[in-house]
């Protein structure tokens, strides 16, 4: 079991994740991307585009922003809203950090949860 | 019996003589070169950008030393003349060497004249003459000290201008009252110095220097009011001295130069004089223009054609400062006979000057904005009487008859005869004509075909203009695009000043460049990481986090998040058991999809990320390594089966491709690259639409490039035959390295190409051998750090992060 703090919950420490780089959580049938920015900044999103679900994780990331691989959509880290003339907003969920490990807001985690579509393969 | 011509110096104007004369007469002469200077021809006006770190020595070279290879040209470097025995009709160097000739030239330029003061010759003082100067002043300028410049003319600002620029403290002293007086009167003479001391550069006018202080080396400089200037660099930039001495040892005819006639001879008929060292009519010259009229002269006398004549022509002069425009010609003194227009925009920092007389322009100053220079030059060359204009003529050709026009329309308006480029003498006409019939649509290309700016630069304005104005919407002046929203610098500016500055990080390079982001964007990150990577081997260290996805994960990223792997198929030639672990891989993760692809490759597809790895080392044990079909580097080589198997094989097509896939595998390249080789021209491997293609024929190999066959369709271009699959090899990879350097980032090898210029691609790389070596050894020497499989790698543990979900969390523990 993962330490609990009431409603923040720890998903690793900020070294597991590379500088402008990304790391997944799963939760689920959700899937979180866990960003690091070159400031040490963490951030935390729906790893899926709103564009057409590409997983966000595995873009460039740069300043506060990722660049979506499939389409070159950016996505602003800290809001999760499309940037430039696209439109759109994937899922941000609120962080934390402490002595080096990063926490993510459990009730964001739960109300997405509640908003997954209910049949997974599962 | 070939003639003997023997030529002594090694500078601009020879240079340009020996085009002319191989263009007429190949065959003519054994020609001999004697060189002071330790090095090949190069373009000493662009010393300026060089010390400035816009330019680097290679790119102001003329003629590599396969040129002199290519022509038959033995060049003596570092050999200087000590004397001429004209009764022997011999010449010999300090080192001893005596070479006879049938026909001499001589072509020693000038000397920078030091001013006698004590001390000149104290370590530190320096002349602004030859590249052996300007890495000394580098050498200086790494102290961030104090630095002087003695004298205000065109070369002593350039040269403070450069100094500054590389970070020391600089003041000029100059003698006159107001700066460049010999090309500018004393307003634009205040502009300039209003503008360099906004700069930052101290400017002390009617100094006179006294002496030159310092015991072991230079402290500073005293001027003759008591005033100490401190200095650790002391450039003396006063004048120049046409360099006859050696002439006149010999016994010609001297007096400010070698005297010689409109025909280039000297009072020796056997004996010619060429460049800055010769005196015409009385008059010496310190400028190309003039000097490659003579080449011109001097080449048609050597070819057996005697109706060619110098005849003296104004030239004018602009300053290579970036940011300041100015333009000079003619003659501004004032008269009693002469009349002046005279504009000025202080806001705008403009300052125009016509001198006038009899109606017909006779001088011109302009500073500030210097487009219509050339019209009016124009104007003054053929004597036009201007009274009908007289009252707009000032504010440039776009405002004669009526309308103002705008820029395009002025370069427009020019006469076909008018000069765009004073450097080379290249008129309006000429460019034209090359622009409609060669198809050109960039600048670089209309440098390439006329030489036009190809010199100073200065021009580039009015050369675009012209092409704006015989392309119309055609024309792209934007085509030199910044990289993206980060920067105003395009890829070419980027690439040049990570050399030029000895970028090595991208933190460095956006700081240098200022970029205007904080951390770059998705568009210029891979470009800059790539620069470096190609750049900087074995010290560069590659940020994998600028990479895309693809070549971070070393697999291709699918539309629903999956990745897909090819696994490297030398020449696309595979065995039973490779067969057989491909199928057994398949099985054991379940993947979907498997596909031959059109490169001779097997590609699976629909692999989780999480099991790249695992995936990875089932195929490693059966022998494969990454195919880096995702890769901005050399994907496949394409072959048929050749001498093997084919009755129409003329090669081992299969060997030859195999070869070069293990030599070539793991080099990243501006954008991918795909290569064929066939075994004969029935091109069985479809090697004439390929990056680069091999036909085999029986007596060697054709080598082919620039082809496409995706977006745009477009036929290979010849390279070049070659005897031998170790040469064709060698090309190749020399081909490939030059793209590396040259290419933009996303940029395939037939845009490239076609950028460049297909001509100079075979210049370089067939006709030019030390440049080929010079690549090839550059490529085998970043291969030292690029061939490591990182598939392998990643089997080992390299970069586990990227493969496994950092948590997995308890989603009921969140609801708590
Ligand atoms: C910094 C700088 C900026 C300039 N800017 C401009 C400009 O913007 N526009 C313009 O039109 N002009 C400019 N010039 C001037 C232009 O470069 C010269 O006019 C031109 O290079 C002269 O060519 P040359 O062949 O006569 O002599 P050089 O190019 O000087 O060549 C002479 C060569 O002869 C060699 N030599 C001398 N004596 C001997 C010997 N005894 N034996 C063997 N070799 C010998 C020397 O080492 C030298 O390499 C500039 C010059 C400098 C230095």
């Amino acid at each position: 079991m993962n330490a609990i703090e009431t409603k923040w919950i720890a998903v690793g420490s900020i070294t597991d994740i590379p500088r402008e780089g990304a790391r997944c959580v799963e939760a689920g049938a959700l899937r979180i991307a866990i960003f690091r920015t070159v400031d040490d900044d963490v951030y935390a999103i729906e790893d899926r585009c709103p564009h057409k679900g590409g997983p966000l994780s595995q873009g460039i990331v740069h300043g506060g922003c990722v660049t979506c691989p499939l389409h070159n959509m950016v996505i602003a880290l800290e809001s999760g809203e499309a940037q430039g003339a696209d439109e759109g907003r994937a899922t941000v969920f609120r962080t934390r950090q402490r002595d080096g490990l990063i926490f993510v807001s459990g009730a964001d985690i739960a109300s997405a949860e509640a908003r997954q579509p209910v049949s997974t393969a599962a | 019996m070939k003639q003997k011509l023997v030529i002594i110096g090694n500078g601009m104007a020879p240079g340009r003589m020996l085009e002319h004369l191989f263009e007429v007469a190949p065959d003519a002469y054994d020609v001999t070169i004697f060189n002071a200077e330790p090095r090949v021809n190069y373009d000493r006006i662009m010393l300026s950008p060089v010390l400035s770190g816009c330019k680097t020595f290679d790119d102001i070279v003329i003629h590599g030393d396969g040129w002199y290879v290519e022509h038959g040209v033995m060049l003596y470097k570092g050999h200087r003349i000590a004397a001429i025995d004209r009764a022997a009709k011999t010449v010999t160097s300090e080192h001893g060497e005596t070479v006879p000739y049938d026909k001499l030239v001589i072509a020693t330029g000038s000397n920078p004249f030091i001013i006698p003061v004590p001390g000149h010759d104290l370590p530190g003082v320096l002349s602004y003459r030859d590249l052996d100067d300007v890495e000394a002043m580098l050498l200086a300028a790494q102290s961030r000290e104090k630095a002087v410049v003695i004298g205000g003319g065109l070369l002593g600002l350039e040269a403070a201008a450069g100094l500054k620029e590389r970070g020391m403290d600089v003041t000029v002293l100059h003698l006159m009252p107001t700066l460049m007086e010999r090309q500018l009167d004393p307003s634009a003479g205040h502009l300039l110095r209003h503008e360099l001391e906004s700069r930052g550069i101290d400017i002390v006018t009617e100094a006179r220097s006294a002496r030159i202080l310092g015991d072991a080396k230079v402290t500073g400089v005293e001027l003759k009011d008591g005033t100490v200037i401190d200095a650790s660099l002391i450039v003396m930039a006063v004048g120049i001295r046409p360099n006859i001495a050696l002439a006149q040892d010999a016994g010609l005819e001297v007096d400010r130069g070698i005297v010689c006639s409109p025909t280039m001879a000297t009072s020796d008929p056997d004996i010619f004089a060429v460049g800055e060292c010769v005196e015409v009519d009385g008059r010496v010259y310190g400028l190309v223009a003039p000097l490659y009229e003579m080449a011109r002269v001097l080449a048609g006398h050597l070819s057996g054609n005697p109706s060619q004549r110098f005849i003296h022509a104004e030239t004018p002069t602009r300053l290579k400062v970036t940011g300041i425009d100015l333009y000079s010609a003619g003659d501004f003194a004032e008269g009693d006979d002469r009349e002046e227009i005279v504009l000025r925009d202080a806001a705008a920092g403009i300052y125009k000057r016509l001198i006038l007389k009899d109606n017909r322009i006779i001088g011109v100053v302009l500073y500030g904005e210097t487009a219509d220079g050339s019209w009016f030059y124009d104007l003054m060359k053929k004597g036009t009487d201007i009274s009908e204009m007289r009252d707009t003529l000032i504010f440039g050709s776009a405002y004669q008859g009526g309308a103002p026009l705008d820029p395009t329309a002025a370069v427009a308006a020019l006469p076909l005869d008018a000069e765009i480029c004073g450097c080379n003498g290249v008129c309006k006409g000429t460019i034209v004509e090359a622009i409609t019939s060669k198809g050109l649509t960039s600048l670089d290309e209309v440098r390439a075909h006329t030489k036009a700016s190809a010199s100073c630069g200065t021009c580039t304005g009015l050369v675009e203009g012209l092409m704006a104005a015989t392309l119309g919407d055609a024309f792209n002046p934007n085509a030199v695009k910044p990289i993206c929203a980060c920067t105003d610098l395009s890829h070419n500016d980027v690439r040049r000043l990570i050399r030029a500055k000895e970028l090595k990080s991208i933190p460095a390079l956006m700081q240098a460049l200022e970029w205007k982001s904080s951390g770059g964007c998705a568009k210029c990150r891979p470009a800059l990481n790539y620069y470096l990577v190609c750049d900087w081997p074995g010290e560069y260290a590659d940020d994998y986090q600028s990479r895309f996805i693809n070549e971070r994960v070393h697999a291709n990223i699918q539309k629903d998040g999956t990745y897909s792997v090819v696994p490297r198929m030398w020449g696309g030639q595979t065995t039973a058991d490779e067969l057989r672990a491909i199928a057994d891989c398949v099985d054991k993760f379940g993947i979907p999809t498997v596909k031959v692809t059109g490169g001779q490759r097997i590609d699976m597809l629909g692999i989780r990320k999480e099991d790249l790895p695992a995936v990875w080392a089932d195929l490693g044990r059966a022998g494969f390594v990454s195919g880096h079909a995702y890769a901005k580097g050399l994907r496949t080589v394409k072959t048929c089966v050749g001498t093997d198997w084919c009755r129409f094989g003329t090669q081992d097509s299969t060997g030859f491709g195999v070869r070069i896939e293990k030599f070539m595998w793991g080099s990243w390249t501006p954008a991918k690259v795909k290569m064929a080789v066939s075994g004969c021209p029935r091109n069985c491997s479809e090697a004439t639409c390929k990056d680069v293609g091999v036909i085999c024929v029986d007596s060697g190999y054709e080598i082919h490039f620039a082809g496409a066959a995706g977006l745009d369709i477009k036929g290979t271009e010849v390279l070049g035959h070659v005897k031998t699959e170790d040469e064709a090899l060698e090309h190749i990879v020399a081909l490939v390295q030059m793209y590396r350097e040259q290419g933009h980032y996303l940029e395939r090898i037939y845009k490239w190409a076609r950028r460049i210029g297909y001509d100079e691609v075979r210049r370089q790389i067939m006709d030019d051998a030390s440049a080929r070596k010079a690549y090839f050894a550059r490529f085998v020497f970043s291969q030292k750090f690029a061939q490591v499989d990182p598939w392998s790698e990643r089997v080992s543990g390299k970069d586990k992060h990227e493969f496994k979900p950092m948590a997995t969390i308890d989603t009921l523990q969140a609801a708590e």
